[in-house]
């Protein structure tokens, strides 16, 4: 175990010296360091049976996973807290250079991104008008209905799709100007030649639009899950009780479906704030970056400078919001879904 | 004639008008919401088999409105005529489907096997890292969902050029297990949650070991937990997109990327677009329709505690 715990470090210590040009040694790249994480991991797995007996036999069942996390999170993190502060064209032969606190100042100056962050609230207020469809339906659902296995699945059909697949479907071809069916339906209706991805708004309602049928099965399915585990006597014991469709859904099943339905919004809204796909392949952030997310901002970013550093450094600051967001949320929910009994 | 004895009152009448009406509406509204669900589907077919006119005039109903005609299946050399000949668009789509069938399989799979072995460890077991307790692990292995994938992709990017992992299945694979393990972890904790631990307690009496107890008793009945998130994992890492757009290029693209990249070169041939994007979905459709209980079932183990 203390043996490839010194080869990991001794492979990577030579592989540092090597890329410092110290020692007369050339590597292709840094696959040996890896091998020997690798080797690592497994011997630390395999010393904590020999060394602990039956309680190390309890720690393997997560050590694999905790391994591959800490490699996979930690340490990219920290990395790119190094190259968030740096200016790094991946295309350029000079390499990282440290720059300080220069991308900051450039985020500060940067009108297209505070335009995505504030793109990406709006598009995190869409959720609620997508939680009382989901809701609506998932009430539809679970009334007494025929054929109810049938509607279950075209219902849950659209968030199996692929997005891309879905932006060109909805967005490339049912929205195109001329021939889409959708716009030869609103010209049916007398609405001529609308342009959706021509003026601002439109363009981010319509992507809102596509997103949401994207995922409004998601949250329908978890709000239909709830409703189910609902006893039926509660429901009929509110009925007794004379409370009518109205006051016995605001009084009886909306309270109970509380708790579920914040953790659905509240995995949405993650999920939500990973919207890029669509964006990408529809509008590509236009018209003038209105319907850019965040996601889709940097990728852009990217592909059109190749500057590692600064989209990092935008990235980071995403993060840290995100977190500082979510927590408050955290706390706000924990104290509604407290029972108040 | 016999006289009719029992006639409905005057309130029972309105009553059954009312039922009568929710129910056109329950139906009304269900009957147009799965319209908004399947036709972009319905549309996507029918146009990889419409020629160039058929989708400038909007024709809708094949046999009716138009001949349909294989030009857009010609196009991916998976039409019947051209289906045994030389194609090299075929082989190219074939690649491209192999890749995301491989990437998503085995991330899949890998992310199963440790999210259920860790979720059974954290279920079960109480561990301590240092200051972590079971509590604080469970929250370091969940809070990865909130963690937008933006974050990790650029540094991945150049730590993928340094460990010559750009552009490779491996890569993505790596990438893509770590995506779905907060998911899997959680779905399956919630699984092993629910069996009771009297069940281990006796096959450990019995002699056996804990990994014994586990694979022979305890799998078997997570099992239908284990395939729910197994198939949620496979339809996230299939439909995946930023990260293969970002981190692949020529061998190792899935099929998003290569459904994206047709996008803006050919707009103009619809049939060939449609059919790719139908292949695309085709899998992921009969998954649903199938397998639409495990997905329910995946998704609503996080919602009912």
């Amino acid at each position: 175990m203390w043996g490839s715990f010194a080869l990991l470090l001794a492979v990577a210590g030579l592989q540092a010296l090597a890329a410092g040009d110290a020692i007369p040694l050339t590597f292709e790249n840094w696959r040996p360091t890896l091998y020997a994480y690798v080797l690592w991991g497994t011997c630390l797995c395999a010393g904590q049976v020999l060394v602990r007996g039956e309680q190390g036999k309890r720690v393997l069942f997560v050590l694999p996973a905790t391994l591959f996390v800490v490699s996979m999170v930690v340490f990219p993190l920290l990395f790119g807290l190094i190259i968030a502060f740096s200016n790094w064209n991946l295309s350029s032969p000079d390499g990282r250079q440290f720059n300080g606190w220069d991308n900051v100042v450039q985020m500060w100056n940067d009108p297209f991104y505070w335009n995505a962050l504030t793109n990406m609230v709006w598009y995190t207020l869409a959720i609620v008008v997508e939680y009382a469809i989901a809701f609506g339906l998932a009430l539809l659902l679970n009334s007494e209905i025929r054929a109810r296995k049938f509607f279950r699945v075209a219902f849950l059909l659209p968030l199996m799709l692929s997005p891309v697949a879905v932006s060109w479907m909805i967005g490339k071809s049912m929205l195109e100007i001329r021939f889409g069916p959708i716009s030869r339906f609103l010209r049916e209706l007398g609405v001529e030649n609308v342009s959706f991805f021509g003026n601002p708004e439109l363009a981010r309602l319509t992507i809102m639009i596509m997103d949401a049928w994207t995922f409004i099965p998601f949250m329908m399915i978890m709000i239909l899950a709830g409703l189910q585990a609902v006893p039926r006597e509660v429901q009929e014991a509110a009925k007794v009780d004379g409370a009518s469709g109205w006051r016995g859904f605001w009084e009886v099943t909306f309270p109970l479906m509380l708790p579920v339905s914040i953790t659905a919004i509240l995995i949405r809204i993650i999920f939500k704030l990973k919207l890029a796909d669509i964006i990408i392949n529809v509008t590509a952030g236009g018209p003038g970056g209105a319907t850019d997310s965040v996601t889709s901002f940097i990728f852009r970013e990217y592909r059109d400078r190749s500057n590692v550093g600064y989209g990092t450094m935008l990235a980071m600051v995403y993060l840290v919001l995100i977190v500082i967001a979510m927590t408050a949320l955290l706390k706000l929910t924990d104290r509604w879904m407290r029972p108040r009994y | 004639m016999s006289e009719q004895i029992f006639h409905d009152s005057e309130s029972d009448l309105v009553h059954r008008a009312k039922w009568f009406s929710s129910r056109v509406l329950i139906y009304g509204i269900l009957i147009v919401w799965t319209i908004v669900c399947l036709f972009p589907i319905y549309w996507t077919i029918t146009t990889s088999f419409k020629m160039a006119p058929d989708v400038m005039r909007g024709h809708m109903i094949p046999w009716v409105d138009y001949q349909p005609a294989w030009l857009g299946w010609r196009s991916l050399g998976l039409s019947p005529e051209t289906i045994l000949a030389e194609s090299t668009v075929r082989e190219q789509f074939l690649q491209r489907f192999f890749n995301s069938l491989v990437t998503s399989l085995s991330a899949s799979s890998l992310a199963v096997l440790l999210g259920s072995l860790a979720a059974y460890g954290l279920s079960r077991f109480s561990f301590k890292f240092g200051f972590m307790r079971n509590q604080d692990i469970s929250f370091f292995f969940l809070s990865q969902l909130i963690l937008p994938p933006v974050v990790l992709a650029l540094p991945f990017l150049v730590l993928y050029r340094e460990l010559d992992l750009l552009d490779t299945r491996l890569g993505l694979i790596l990438l893509y297990t770590l995506t779905v393990l907060p998911i899997v972890i959680w779905i399956m904790r919630d699984q092993f949650a629910g069996i009771p631990t009297e069940l281990e307690e006796a096959a450990l009496v019995d002699g056996l070991s804990v990994w014994r107890a586990f694979a022979t008793i305890i799998m078997p009945i997570a099992l239908p937990g284990m395939v729910a998130a197994f198939i949620l994992s496979l339809v996230l890492t299939w439909n995946e997109y930023f990260f293969a757009a970002l981190l692949t290029s020529t061998h190792a693209n899935t099929l998003p990327v290569m459904v994206a990249s047709q996008t803006g070169s050919q707009g103009i041939s619809w049939w060939s677009m449609a059919a790719l994007s139908f292949a695309a979905i085709l899998p992921l459709i009969v998954i649903g329709i199938v397998l639409e209980r495990f997905v329910i079932k995946g998704m609503a183990a996080g919602a009912v505690k």
